[in-house]
């Protein structure tokens, strides 16, 4: 009986000895973490959320189809302020156009997503319909080779779940997706002129 | 037809200026090809929208939800010792972390990000996500697996559907076990390496939560559900990558769940009830002759066991090549190097952007070789991991304890309190104490 009492004291000794230890480094980890973390920026405190770099992005058109919801969390967004405003917008019209007019059949965006509004000759203005947008980035590759690069496809945190592992992040094949600080979710493009809205980045800024 | 001709001009001019801004070169990036126009002071430029993300504020009611969860259902298991307010926590943790916050982010797959926190000092992990990995493993030192009992969602999800439990073979479910060993090894290596967040990725109850998804993903956890009509919490038991960590630390708990706290008539009934088999059979202390067999087993096997984590480690490394290859980079060096080498025909997205980079095929080489390296020394550290589980678990099945009662399996047990319901002693002993 006494050998049985020692026995079981033992055991519970290496297991309370253990139990610090384990405490101890758990302790120890997430301290560590913490510090490194804070001395990073913003990210510890505010978390992070997916977002992509426009000017790494190649428009290949996997945000539109590898995300977890339907429709896609990518919208484009139209930086106005770079806008060209141009009659002939690349990003609005299918190069193969017969007319150069609002008909579905002439227009590059395959949900006729772009709204093209008349301001002064030969102006026009350029909106996205995002309940409309698929988020397939045919619009911002017109734009980006022949005009400025006003449109850009951006992750809408409105709708974006911030998924641990972002799917379309999985399967972007130039990597332009990273994780940034929640309070600068926005990478406008390099040219983007002055300071960019909502806490964004210019990537021009940084290079 | 007019208008046409009309727009033909401005086409040239458009052609033109793009070849002399690209001629130009990267020195006027920051110049727009058509400067903005100047228009009067009546027009306004518009201005887009920018959603932001989810207020910072909910971070922390996640945490709160967390430790509250937490608490509850170390009460509930330990002091209260109510199954019935198990259940009800469970639903209410898998309504709230499962459908209203869609399963992200989770403690399961908090793993990843410590991970690779620690192995890339360029990933600045958040406090919540640290939080979810820490809390639970901090309370199951103290009080079990009370998390996986009634707060983790993916848990609570297969509770809910477990119909008619049918017991799984003693030898089948040690087995079975080693396999999440596996898949929290492979999440490691996969993660250490940046390759893939294998364990989000291949997450079979999430699509659920957010009721979206591929269709494959869909099915894989489907599938699971009706497997888990039939075997108690299959993920949990088999595959769960932080079930393993918290099966280890449970071991050590401060507290742990008792079927009664009286003395046990040894009725089996717990034994019957529990769908998870975390309930052990008194045995009786083991006779002169049985412990001298176990004794010399055991002695094969510790001499066994440093031979068996050196050939595992071997055997893993070797696998380093189809290992890497789920890393884009290492993807993307042999896509280039076949394309190279004119051995496929025509590009992808990915090495089509790579050429646009500017990076040479040299520094691509590099940076995979340098991979490859890394899941030779991750193979072994891999292998070798799994040569000594499999050792331990072996071990383990050789050592006799004498038991006097049946007793939850302090690794398995998650703490769930089925057997409470059914323990004829403990029926006794609230009626007593309902009376008092």
């Amino acid at each position: 009986m006494a050998d049985e009492k020692i026995h079981i004291v033992r055991r519970d000794f290496l297991r309370t000895g253990l139990r610090g230890a384990a405490l101890f480094g758990l302790a120890g980890g997430v301290g560590a973490l913490g510090i490194r973390s804070r001395r990073q920026g913003t990210a510890w405190r505010r978390g992070t959320v997916w977002q992509i770099d426009p000017e790494v992005c190649i428009q290949c058109g996997n945000c539109q189809t590898n995300c977890v919801l339907r429709p896609s969390a990518v919208k484009c967004v139209h930086a106005f302020a770079l806008c060209g405003y141009c009659k002939l917008c690349m990003a609005y019209f299918d190069p193969q156009a017969q007319e150069h007019d609002t008909a579905a059949e002439n227009q590059l965006c395959p949900v006729g997503a772009i709204v093209r509004t008349y301001v002064d000759d030969p102006y026009y203005e350029y909106w996205i319909d995002e309940t409309l947008c698929v988020g397939c980035g045919k619009c911002m590759k017109g734009c980006r080779t022949f005009g400025n690069g006003s449109l850009f496809i951006q992750v809408r945190h409105d709708r974006c779940l911030n998924c641990n592992q972002c799917s379309i992040a999985a399967a972007c094949p130039s990597r332009a997706y990273r994780r940034v600080p929640a309070d600068q979710p926005y990478l406008y493009p390099a040219r983007y002129p002055g300071e960019p809205p909502a806490g964004g980045k210019a990537l021009g800024a940084t290079r | 037809m007019g208008r046409h001709a009309e727009l033909k001009p401005l086409t040239l001019i458009l052609v033109l200026t793009v070849v002399l801004s690209e001629s130009v070169g990267a020195a006027e990036s920051t110049e727009q090809r058509f400067p903005p126009p100047e228009f009067g002071p009546e027009y306004s430029l518009p201005q887009s929208q920018y959603p932001a993300p989810r207020a910072d504020v909910y971070q922390y009611v996640d945490i709160a939800a967390l430790l509250v969860a937490l608490s509850a259902a170390s009460y509930l298991a330990l002091r209260r010792r109510s199954r019935r307010g198990l259940f009800v926590l469970m639903a209410l943790s898998l309504a709230y972390f499962g459908f209203w916050r869609k399963g992200c982010v989770c403690p399961i797959g908090a793993i990843q990000n410590v991970t690779l926190a620690a192995f890339d000092r360029s990933y600045a992990v958040p406090l919540v996500v640290v939080a979810f990995f820490a809390l639970p493993l901090a309370f199951t030192l103290f009080f079990g697996r009370g998390f996986c009992a009634a707060v983790c969602p993916l848990g609570g999800l297969q509770d809910l559907v477990l119909m008619h439990p049918l017991k799984v073979p003693g030898w089948l479910s040690n087995a079975l076990r080693v396999l999440a060993y596996v898949y929290l090894g492979a999440a490691i290596l996969f993660t250490a390496t940046g390759s893939a967040f294998l364990v989000c990725q291949y997450d079979p109850f999430v699509p659920l939560f957010r009721r979206s998804g591929s269709v494959s993903m869909l099915t894989l956890g489907a599938c699971f559900l009706v497997i888990g009509l039939f075997v108690g919490r299959p993920y949990c038991r088999f595959l769960c990558p932080y079930g393993v960590i918290l099966g280890l630390l449970s071991r050590l708990s401060r507290w742990r769940v008792k079927i009664t706290p009286e003395a046990c008539v040894r009725c089996h009934l717990c034994e019957e009830t529990c769908p998870f088999g975390a309930i052990q059979k008194p045995a009786e202390e083991p006779t002169a002759g049985e412990r001298t067999r176990s004794r010399r087993r055991l002695a094969v096997l510790l001499a066994l066991l440093p031979a068996l984590v050196v050939l595992s480690g071997w055997g893993v490394s070797r696998l380093a090549i189809p290992f890497s290859r789920m890393h884009a980079a290492v993807r993307l060096a042999e896509r280039v190097q076949a394309e190279d080498t004119k051995k496929v025909e025509g590009d992808t997205d990915a090495s089509r952007a790579f050429r646009g980079t500017g990076r040479t095929t040299a520094e691509l080489y590099a940076d995979a070789l340098g991979l490859r390296r890394q899941f030779v020394l991750g193979g072994r550290w891999l292998g070798g991991f799994l040569g000594l589980v499999v050792a331990v678990k072996l071990i383990q099945l050789s050592i006799r304890r004498r038991r006097p009662d049946y007793e939850a399996d302090r690794g398995i047990c998650l703490a769930c309190g089925r057997c409470f319901d059914y323990c004829p002693v403990e029926h006794q002993r609230r009626k007593m104490t309902n009376v008092e």
